[in-house]
């Protein structure tokens, strides 16, 4: 076991995902001297490799539980760990792609997607991986473009590519396509599950979208209201590319939204 | 283009075009040099045709030289097509060119020929003229000195104000002690300093950079501070989670995102910084451009108040271009700029 870590670390092997490890976690904000809980006794465990959804009404804490995730936030109680080992800050083997794109304005395209590279001080040495990380998303030909002239969809692209050029082990999805026209939303839905798939990183996706995650994730764990507690832990064992209109998704599309309590409209 | 259709030019028999359409044409692209050139011929024969009341020298060459301007506008704007974007410069600024000229004739006819205005206190054109070519030495002694004061006080002032406002923007203890010392002494005007800072510093030179430099950095430190501040957190969370170190937050994010706060501050920091430099070569330096005007006046030099006053404009108003330039090439990635 141990062996076999150190061999990892040596040889450098195309990043694979990470296991990640939620044990016993709770978190609440400080608002004018008042606790406000938003994570209740969260326990959950992600194989590498994984792609998990976490699906949950609207400000019911799950953002808040992948920001203590990224290692942005620290939890109040209970831990978090990525392959045995604790998350206390940030660290780019876990990039975060938010629901806007936060490109930075004042840096081309090509410059943004290096940000971490540059960041971790081995951009020199790597300008290659922009590059490549720039035509996994196609946008090659953008690379001098500055973010006021991208689309929504472009730049949630470049976003993309700026979290992938890291070769994360954990790649957390915080509603990244919840601000685009749905038409972009389904091409980029099927960019993501390729990407997944080719790199083997695991995947954390927050969506408010049911079929979202149905269509992307081969779990699906649903949140009660604040502050959130597991609900349910959903399977979805179904093969890529998957169909929209499957009975199986849309039988397991129906449950979840009982389970969110919008059975009698659906 | 929708109004021409196919028997207009069966009619006419081949595609030409009738003659007066052409002359509206030459009108509507030349006319206006040749106001322009008119208005230049006025201004040469009022400084020809009357007897000067007073006695400048240089009414002839000014005469001269205004047929020449006339000479220029008139070629340069009807043979433009040949001269490339020079001519459409001029064609562009011709408008212009009749108005200078319009009032250039006016100014020479009410002070030169029949005094309309009070004489030593509306100098004409050509004594203007005389003061650029007799009191040049001690005109560019004066712009030199202005110029390095001015700048050698704007660039300590700039810098500071800088650094001061991106450490208040990012450190709470900076922010602690700065603040309160920021807010009592800076809205005090700089000039209000003037008569401690020539007692207390030991040349009058150091005292009005220091002064300069006071002027400048109040607003740059509060736009680089509040630029700093301004910025939105998810930019560190995304750096942060790349892997940003504080410096990295620093120089990569903070200050390029504060950016177009600071040139505000540069902005107003130069304007301010030159009330303070005029007020100051007034009263205490003795060289530069305010002093000039302050010895042009203890002469009843009129002149050559006037000429020190358009150049120090031209100085004053090529600094702000010079740093609009700057910042255009620096913020080549905002949208919608501030226009100067």
């Amino acid at each position: 076991m141990v062996a076999a870590a150190a061999l990892a670390e040596t040889v450098t092997l195309p990043a694979a995902g990470a296991a990640l490890d939620i044990e016993q976690v709770s978190h609440a904000f400080d608002i004018d001297g008042a606790q406000l809980p938003v994570l209740s006794d969260v326990s959950i465990s992600v194989e590498p490799g994984e792609f998990v959804a976490l699906l949950g009404p609207s400000g019911c804490g799950k953002s808040t539980l992948l920001r203590l995730v990224a290692g942005l936030d620290k939890p109040k109680a209970g831990t978090l760990r990525e392959d045995e080992s604790r998350i206390t800050r940030p660290h780019p083997s876990r990039v975060v792609v938010f629901q806007d794109p936060t490109l930075f304005p004042w840096r081309s395209v090509w410059d943004n997607v290096a940000l971490g590279l540059e960041a971790q001080g081995i951009l020199k040495s790597q300008r290659q991986r922009v590059d490549d990380a720039l035509d996994l998303v196609g946008l090659a030909s953008f690379r001098n473009a500055y973010p006021h002239q991208l689309s929504g969809g472009m730049a949630q692209r470049v976003a993309l590519a700026r979290a992938l050029v890291n070769d994360p082990k954990i790649l957390i999805l915080d509603e990244p396509l919840g601000k685009l026209d749905s038409l972009t939303r389904i091409t980029m839905q099927a960019e993501i599950v390729a990407l997944w798939q080719r790199k083997g990183f695991t995947t954390l996706l927050v969506t408010h979208d049911a079929e979202e995650a149905l269509v992307l994730a081969n779990r699906v764990i649903v949140f009660s209201d604040r502050p959130a507690r597991v609900k349910a832990d959903i399977r979805v064992d179904r093969p890529y590319p998957r169909h929209r209109g499957d009975p199986y998704l849309a039988d397991l599309r129906r449950q979840i939204l009982s389970l969110l309590g919008l059975d009698a409209t659906w | 283009m929708s109004t021409y259709s196919l028997s207009d030019g069966l009619a006419s028999g081949a595609p030409r075009l009738s003659r007066a359409p052409l002359l509206a044409n030459w009108v509507r692209e030349s006319g206006v040099g040749v106001l322009a050139s008119i208005a230049w011929v006025a201004f040469g024969l009022s400084c020809l045709w009357w007897e000067d009341v007073g006695d400048w020298s240089r009414t002839h060459s000014l005469g001269i030289a205004a047929f020449v301007v006339a000479a220029v506008a008139l070629f340069g704007t009807v043979g433009a097509d040949y001269l490339g974007s020079a001519g459409r410069a001029l064609r562009q600024r011709a408008p212009w060119l009749v108005a200078l000229g319009a009032f250039l004739t006016l100014w020479e006819v009410a002070t030169a020929k029949f005094a309309w205005l009070p004489l030593p206190f509306f100098p004409p054109p050509q004594s203007i003229v005389e003061v650029y070519t007799d009191d040049l030495p001690k005109l560019l002694d004066s712009v030199f000195a202005s110029v390095k004061l001015q700048l050698g006080g704007y660039l300590i002032g700039a810098t500071v104000g800088f650094l001061t406002g991106v450490s208040i923007g990012w450190s709470r203890a900076v922010g602690y002690w700065v603040h309160p010392v920021l807010r009592f002494i800076g809205p005090l005007p700089a000039t209000a300093w003037l008569p401690i800072a020539f007692f207390t510093f030991p040349s009058s030179w150091s005292a009005s950079t220091f002064l300069i430099a006071l002027a400048t950095g109040f607003p740059v430190t509060v736009l680089t501070w509040s630029g700093v501040a301004s910025v939105s957190n998810a930019y560190y969370d995304v750096a942060r989670t790349l892997g940003a170190k504080p410096s990295f937050l620093v120089l990569k994010v903070a200050i390029p995102a504060a950016l177009p706060h600071v040139f505000v501050g540069l902005f107003m920091g130069l304007g301010s910084s030159f009330a303070v430099l005029v007020v100051a070569e007034m009263i205490g330096v003795k060289a530069g451009l305010g002093w000039y005007l302050q010895w042009a006046q203890g002469w009843a030099a009129y002149a050559n108040m006037y000429a020190a006053l358009i150049v120090m404009s031209l100085l004053c108003s090529g600094a702000i271009t010079l740093l609009f330039a700057i910042r255009d090439r620096l913020l080549v990635w905002q949208k919608g700029t501030v226009k100067w």
